[in-house]
Formats: structure tokens, C-alpha cells, sequence
């Protein structure tokens, strides 16, 4: 895993790793890539091989999703309104990275501005998944997942307003970590919902989430939600298993809408760790079945916030003849934008306009906290709150993207934790015909510790993380 | 309900424009979006205090220092319209 290729390309060439992958990333058919930033990353490489610097990432490469900002690789969002834009800056989980003598490969595929569960709203066309090129990769964070799944890349980020990170993973058959909200600095990483979201690593395996984690947690003055906690060693607990492990089952997460596959699979994953000495119970989440309106609701309308910085002023789209002030603009957020981001600022909007703003927005946010409470009074009795990361395998490009609120329905099981706050994992549990399914198990906040500890003896005790897709 | 006409006003709120052949499309989709939301009038949140952010961080303070920031030419390079060293807007008035 990581460690291991970072002994190895010490002792080896960086080099000639970097142009393996470079190479079949370009033969790829995943369209996982959206930049692959060549000329900057084999030139770190040769640097690194002519004089080996150190570090927990020394000389390894890293795939960055397009929302994250990499100064002098272009970071566009999958979205026409910023094709072309450069930051002049890294975000800080990058210098986090760079620190550690990571070499960033280049920027993968996502949903426009990270709307979607499936990343065919890109405007870079859709990402296919590795086990079944016909089927999507889950999303936002679907370039990462399929490049890591696809082995064009060792390691990646991706972020995760309402499970971007965890569908994906789940989907590629990868590991994907949602972080508490605040333990990973959001500086630099483009807005979509900033009350919800959370950068996270997706990796081959949990220690190399661990790994990762070590590296991007902590404090940052920048963003002014960045707790301020003691630094945590996650690698130092990872083997300590599970015995006395209390795993709270919740009941709303099974049943009617479930894969019958993937219930299957999630109830064998239980007995696993019930096996390596966890005991189980059920626990209820009662307001589960809320939790998606309360979601797209406050995600929406941050988003029609946010959105609204795109105006082709001082970056980006900017089209035609300038004419009055607000017809300029209209008309480049209507050439910039794709139909599903249009579709979320405007309700969004909506949401937030007045005489609505009480019934959507403020109802939402205070079901909201119901939601949390959720999660705070089953963590009274358990560890962990274990089940399915999404209700349903990888389904086909193309099935669900005309009907939105069926797109939406998806991500029951994600929403709710990015609601609460709370960290999740999803990790490989098995497989539904050639297509993965993932376990989410679900932490205390800043609880990231226990969530990876049982992860790893999840992972240590089966072999589905070692199953590789046999495409491109 | 969602008409025609709130989908006219919304995209003039949200600076987005509309072409006529999105609008009829955007009604029927606003309108199943909205029913789904509208669940939440289930849950009785009486006395329940809304969370604007879920880990309770307030008032973060730092000293009013000048540091490293990006050079005029660094901060002008995106821009797709500029002149003299500024961005150049549309005319306002």
C-alpha cells in the first residue's frame, strides 16, 4: 500500500512509476482524469529521484479531485463557468500534502460543482466505473474512485457534501472516508454546501486512509470552522481490533428500498466483526426518512449562495458583448452552467426568498437538529452505528439522470451523517453480481480513531478490498 | 405550486437566464422536487433550535496583521476582461 510504494520509490524511480501510470491513465477508458498535470509531476520526480527528500508521502503521486485548488494545475469544478481557471494558490490539504513530498498527479472527473451522485453531469462527459463500463462511478467524487479502483492512481481526494466521497468508494469497491465536519481545513476547497461538507481520502485500502488522514487533519486559521484539536495519531490505534466494540444496527437503514444483495452483504459484515469480538445491537435513527428533504433543502440554498461568485468577473466564462450589468451576467451563468446546477441555484433561490424562508430553509435546519440528536443518543449506548453505505449497487449511465428526485433518493443513508456532522467510512463488503457493495460504519465526532480501528479489522479479516476490476 | 411565472422571477433572484424551452421542464421538476419537500411539514419542530453548523465554533479572532498576499498580477491572471491593472466590469451606469 502506500508505505510500502513509498519505501519502494525510495530505493526505486519515482520516475518511471509516475510514466507507468501517466501511460495508462492515457489509454484509459474510465475518463476518470480531467487534467494530468505531466510536465509539474515527472519534473518533482526526477527531482525526487536525484535527491530522495522525506516525508509520510515521499515521492508518492496523488490524484486531486477538480473542486480542490492546485496552484498552476487548472481546477475547474467539471463546469464550463471555470474551464480554464488556474489557482494561484494551494488548497491547504495540498501544502498539507506537498509537505509530506506527495507529488500531485493531476485532477479527476467529478459532478458539476459536485452535484450529483453519478458524476455524468460533468462537463467533461461521464466517468465509468472499472467493474462495469456501462454502469456510473458513483459520485461527486467519481473520477477519484474510479482512477484508484482503475490503478491509475495510488491514492486520491475527493470531498463529500452528502456522501461524495462514501458513494463512490462504495461503488469502485474502494475505501472512503467522510472526516467529522471541521477536523479537515476546507480552505481552497470551491464551495457547494459549506455547512455540510469535508474533504476526504479515497484509498485501497483503511491504513492508507489512516495514512492520508494523518497527513490532512488539523487546525488552519483560514477557515473559520477548522476545530482546534490536538493532533491524533490515526495509524497508532489501527491494529488495536474490536474486541468489546459496541455496534449500534440501525433499523431504518434496512428494509424497503434495500438491495436485497447488499443487506445480504452488510448483515455477513456484522457477523464479521461479531466474530472478531464486537457485540451488535439495534438502535433507531427516527428521522432518517427526513433526512434527504433536510439535505437538498440546506444544500440548495447554500449553494445559491455560493454559486453566486460565478459571474465571469474576475475569473471564468465570460461571453458576448458586455451589456447592462445583470443581463451580462444572467446570460453567462446560463452558457456556464449545466441543467443540474441550475436546477439547485434556483431552488435554492426559491428556498431562501421571501415568505418561503421560514417553511424550507429554517424547517430544514431544524429538523436538522433532530438529526444530530439522532446520532448523539444512539452514540450513548454504542461505538460505531453500522449498515449500508447506499441502498443499491452502481447503476447504468444514463438510467437515473432525467429524473432527478430519483437521482436524489440515492444518497438515503449518506445525507444524514454529512447532517450530523458526524465521520463515516465506507469499506468494501462484497459484491452483487461483478459490482461492489460497501459497509458505512459511522463514528462519534472526531471519533475518526474507532471508525478506522474497526474498518482495518473489518478489512484484515476479509479479502474484498484485495478484488481488482480486470477493464481497460 | 410552482407557475411559469415563479420560475421567471426565481431565475431573476438567482441571475441564471431561462430559455423558454428549459422553463416548462424546470416547472414540472420544481414541482415533484418541492412535493418531496414538503415531508417536512410532517415533523413537529416546536421549541427545536435550528443548526446552522454543527460543531459549535463562534467568534474566531486574529490579529489585524497585513501578511503574504497575492501580487496585482497574480490576483488579474484569471481575469478574462481586464484593463489598467483593474477587472473590468460591465457598465453599471
Amino acid at each position: 500500500m502506500l508505505a510500502q510504494l513509498r519505501n519502494r520509490l525510495e530505493s526505486g524511480s519515482a520516475e518511471e512509476y509516475l510514466s507507468i501510470l501517466f501511460e495508462k491513465a492515457e489509454r484509459s477508458r474510465l475518463n476518470g482524469f480531467t487534467t494530468l498535470a505531466k510536465e509539474s509531476a515527472l519534473e518533482s520526480a526526477r527531482e525526487f529521484d536525484r535527491k530522495p527528500w522525506g516525508g509520510l508521502m515521499a515521492g508518492v503521486p496523488i490524484a486531486i479531485k477538480e473542486c480542490i485548488s492546485t496552484s498552476g494545475i487548472e481546477t475547474n469544478c467539471s463546469s464550463r463557468i471555470l474551464q480554464g481557471y488556474v489557482p494561484p494558490f494551494d488548497a491547504h490539504v495540498i501544502e498539507r500534502l506537498k509537505a509530506e513530498g506527495a507529488i500531485v498527479m493531476g485532477k479527476t472527473n467529478m459532478d458539476e460543482f459536485a452535484m450529483g451522485s453519478s458524476t455524468e453531469t460533468s462537463c467533461f462527459g461521464p466517468t465509468h466505473n472499472p467493474w462495469d463500463l456501462d454502469c456510473v462511478p458513483g459520485g461527486s467524487s467519481g473520477g477519484s474512485a474510479a482512477v484508484v479502483a482503475g490503478g491509475e492512481a495510488p491514492a486520491a481526494l475527493g470531498s463529500d457534501t452528502g456522501g461524495s466521497v462514501r458513494c463512490p468508494a462504495s461503488f469502485c469497491g474502494i475505501v472512503g472516508l467522510k472526516p467529522t465536519y471541521g477536523l479537515v481545513s476546507r480552505f481552497g476547497l470551491i464551495a457547494y454546501a459549506n455547512s455540510l461538507e469535508q474533504i476526504g481520502p479515497l484509498t485501497q485500502s483503511v491504513e492508507d486512509t489512516a495514512l492520508l488522514m494523518e497527513i490532512i487533519a488539523g487546525h488552519d486559521w483560514r477557515d473559520s470552522t477548522s476545530a482546534e484539536m490536538d493532533r491524533w495519531s490515526y495509524l497508532a490505534d489501527l491494529d488495536k481490533g474490536v474486541s468489546g466494540l459496541k455496534i449500534g444496527i440501525p433499523k431504518e437503514y434496512f428494509g424497503e428500498g434495500v438491495n436485497k444483495d447488499v443487506e445480504r452483504a452488510v448483515w455477513e459484515a456484522i457477523s464479521t466483526l461479531e466474530g472478531l469480538g464486537a457485540s451488535w445491537q439495534e438502535v433507531s435513527l427516527p428521522h432518517t426518512r427526513y433526512a434527504l428533504a433536510a439535505y437538498y433543502v440546506i444544500a440548495m440554498s447554500e449553494a445559491s449562495s455560493n454559486l453566486a461568485r460565478f459571474d465571469g468577473l474576475r475569473y471564468g466564462l465570460r461571453v458576448g458583448e458586455d451589456k447592462d450589468w445583470h443581463t451580462t451576467f444572467s446570460e453567462i451563468r446560463a452558457q456556464g452552467f449545466g441543467p443540474e446546477v441550475k436546477r439547485r441555484i434556483l431552488l435554492g433561490t426559491y428556498a431562501l426568498s421571501a415568505g418561503y424562508y421560514g417553511r424550507y430553509y429554517l424547517k430544514a435546519l431544524k429538523v436538522r437538529t433532530l438529526i444530530k440528536e439522532d446520532f448523539l443518543h444512539a452514540f450513548k449506548d454504542v461505538d460505531i452505528v453500522a449498515g449500508p453505505t447506499m441502498p443499491i449497487p452502481a447503476f447504468r449511465i444514463g438510467e437515473r439522470i432525467n429524473d432527478p428526485l430519483s437521482l436524489y433518493l440515492a444518497d438515503v443513508f449518506t445525507v444524514p451523517i454529512n447532517l450530523a456532522g458526524v465521520p463515516a467510512i465506507s469499506v468494501p463488503c462484497g459484491f452483487a453480481g461483478r459490482l461492489p457493495i460497501g459497509l458505512q460504519l459511522i463514528g462519534r465526532h472526531f471519533d475518526e480513531a474507532t471508525v478506522l480501528r474497526a474498518a482495518h479489522a473489518f478489512e484484515t479479516a476479509t479479502s474484498f478490498h484485495d478484488a481488482r476490476p480486470e477493464v481497460v | 405550486m410552482i407557475t411559469r411565472d415563479d420560475v421567471e422571477h426565481i431565475s431573476w433572484l438567482a441571475s441564471v437566464k431561462i430559455e423558454d424551452a428549459e422553463k416548462d421542464e424546470f416547472v414540472e421538476q420544481f414541482n415533484s422536487i418541492l412535493d418531496y419537500f414538503h415531508q417536512l411539514d410532517e415533523v413537529k419542530t416546536d421549541g427545536v433550535e435550528p443548526t446552522y453548523r454543527v460543531v459549535d465554533i463562534s467568534n474566531i479572532f486574529r490579529e489585524d496583521v497585513a501578511c503574504q498576499s497575492l501580487s496585482q498580477e497574480e490576483a488579474l491572471r484569471n481575469a478574462p476582461r481586464r484593463e489598467n491593472g483593474y477587472f473590468k466590469s460591465p457598465r453599471i451606469v
